[in-house]
């Protein structure tokens, strides 16, 4: 059993539930749960979300299971500041996703280089570890609809909590070396990258992403096979993925094994009208409305969390608690997280802990004594080093994207 | 004890010696069924070919709208096979069953 004070493990919902699926009109499919599953009550409406253990991994909250799309319980966040590979989130797209373990072995996987390049290469893992030479980057993994669940008015997609992401330390080889020895045309002007999971049916557009050459080749961009010190786990892209520093998830192909130079920009559904955001300063619009002109979404904007308490904690009045969380940003780094206890009419200086870089976690500490008993609305507001604060009301756009929102947490002291 | 005989003859052959044992390539099932209801049938067919139930009943309750919107996504961008004269059908049914419910 995990620290899950938000995880309200609300057995009675599910059984309500799984009762209601058992008189469903295959009465001979099991429900997967079964009796006595903990269920974990993300707080808005159908937030119900089994704790499911899947290979690799502790029980996550399921958010759907063809293709799989795990979360990360949030008190995981309050564990260290990166987040362990068996509880680290899971997002696919497609029906024929993870792929299958004898596409990923040693002997079959390849990753190949083509396209608008003067010499193809196709390398195995073992050649890119030993060809190259190996770079690490601690960053943050963020779905693009991370925290989509708590949009209003609701969007329809993937329900998430603030679950959809995660802080590693990836371990890899430059892109930038590896489209090097590939050699690019003068003409090139962005790299494709598609991984083994695949469509079902043919007309299903394949999930395909691109980078501008000079994105590809800026030296942060990886192909990374380890993830904190361990091979890939295979929900998370084993055995490589592409790691795209201070972007979104979205770009992160797991299973990477096509890398094509193009003397064009892609166009493919994943790049346009898929994941693109309104083209103006807060990536909004007004609720229900939609945007005039839209660009691919790119950086993570600015966001904070308490991590150690959550909503309906409880402290005692007159004592001195510490209050623990967590900032990132797309990249310049974090330079200061303010803190409130009163619902952000008055902030206070934390203090941030270690640097893990500038596209990590940033953890920061408060003090904090609830001088008498009653109800207190905790809440964090980081900056950026560009000067980038998170905004005082939620932002809308129509795809539920980059939720940035200060948050609250609303705890009791007694 | 799998893992670890794996791990040996793996590292016996001189391959990668962390390539996962046989037991992790295993997922959990798949989800129930559609909730029954008119339409269950065809929403069945041409729904869950491609994905889990949960892909629905994870929405919030949309309204007839939002749902036709879905449907109508599903078929153009992803290529659903569903007929066009079924198209209300399944619109109806996810309405019905998964839908935002009179108060």
């Amino acid at each position: 059993m995990h620290r899950t004070e938000s995880a309200v493990l609300n057995r009675r919902a599910f059984l309500r539930q799984s009762g209601r699926l058992s008189l469903g009109a295959f009465t001979t499919t099991a429900a997967l749960t079964g009796f006595g599953q903990e269920v974990v009550e993300l707080p808005f409406e159908n937030g119900q979300r089994p704790l499911v253990k899947y290979p690799q991994k502790r029980p996550m909250l399921r958010l759907t299971a063809r293709p799989p799309q795990l979360e990360t319980p949030f008190a995981v966040f309050d564990e260290s500041p990166l987040t362990p590979n068996d509880a680290f989130f899971v997002r696919y797209h497609l029906t024929n996703a993870p792929p299958a373990a004898e596409l990923l072995t040693p002997e079959k996987f390849r990753v190949q280089v083509q396209g608008s390049v003067t010499a193809p290469v196709t390398l195995s893992v073992a050649e890119l570890k030993a060809g190259f030479e190996p770079v690490e980057v601690v960053a943050v993994n963020q779905c693009s609809g991370n925290s989509r669940g708590f949009f209003e008015p609701r969007i329809p997609g993937g329900q998430s909590g603030n679950g959809m992401m995660g802080n590693a330390r990836w371990r890899g080889v430059r892109l930038k070396d590896v489209l090097a020895k590939a050699g690019l045309k003068a003409g090139a002007r962005q790299v494709t990258f598609n991984g083994l999971d695949s469509p079902l049916l043919p007309q299903t557009p394949d999930f395909v992403k691109a980078l501008d050459v000079e994105h590809a080749r800026d030296g942060e961009v990886m192909l990374a096979y380890e993830m904190n010190g361990e091979p890939l786990p295979w929900l998370n892209g084993f055995p490589l993925r592409l790691v795209v520093p201070g972007h979104y998830g979205t770009y992160w192909l797991k299973h990477l094994h096509e890398i094509r130079v193009i003397d064009e920009t892609f166009n493919g559904y994943w790049m346009n009208p898929a994941y693109r955001i309104p083209d103006n300063e807060c990536a909004c619009v007004p609720p229900g409305t939609k945007p005039d002109k839209t660009v691919p979404i790119q950086r993570y904007n600015v966001r904070s969390f308490i991590t150690n308490l959550q909503n309906g904690a409880k402290v005692q009045a007159g004592q001195r608690a510490t209050v623990r969380g967590i900032a990132f940003d797309g990249g310049e780094g974090i330079r200061e997280v303010a803190f409130s206890s009163d619902g952000g009419q008055t902030w206070q200086a934390t203090e941030l802990g270690k640097d893990h870089g500038r596209y990590s976690f940033r953890e920061w500490t408060a003090a904090f004594t609830p001088a008498k008993p009653g109800s207190y609305i905790l809440q964090a507001k980081a900056t950026n080093r560009a000067g980038q604060k998170q905004p005082d009301k939620a932002s809308w756009n129509p795809a539920g994207y980059m939720r940035n929102v200060i948050e609250s947490t609303t705890i009791t002291a007694s | 004890m799998r893992t670890l005989l794996g791990v040996i003859v793996l590292s016996g052959m001189g391959l990668a010696a962390t390539f996962p044992a046989a037991e992790t390539w295993k997922l959990p099932p798949d989800q129930p069924p559609f909730r029954p209801g008119a339409g269950a049938a065809v929403a069945t067919a041409n729904c869950l070919l491609c994905h889990s139930s949960d892909y629905v009943s994870t929405q919030p309750p949309l309204d007839r709208t939002a749902w036709l919107a879905t449907v109508n996504k599903m078929r153009e961008k992803y290529g659903a096979p569903l007929p066009t004269n079924q198209i209300a059908a399944v619109v109806d049914y996810l309405t019905a069953t998964y839908g935002r419910k009179p108060r």
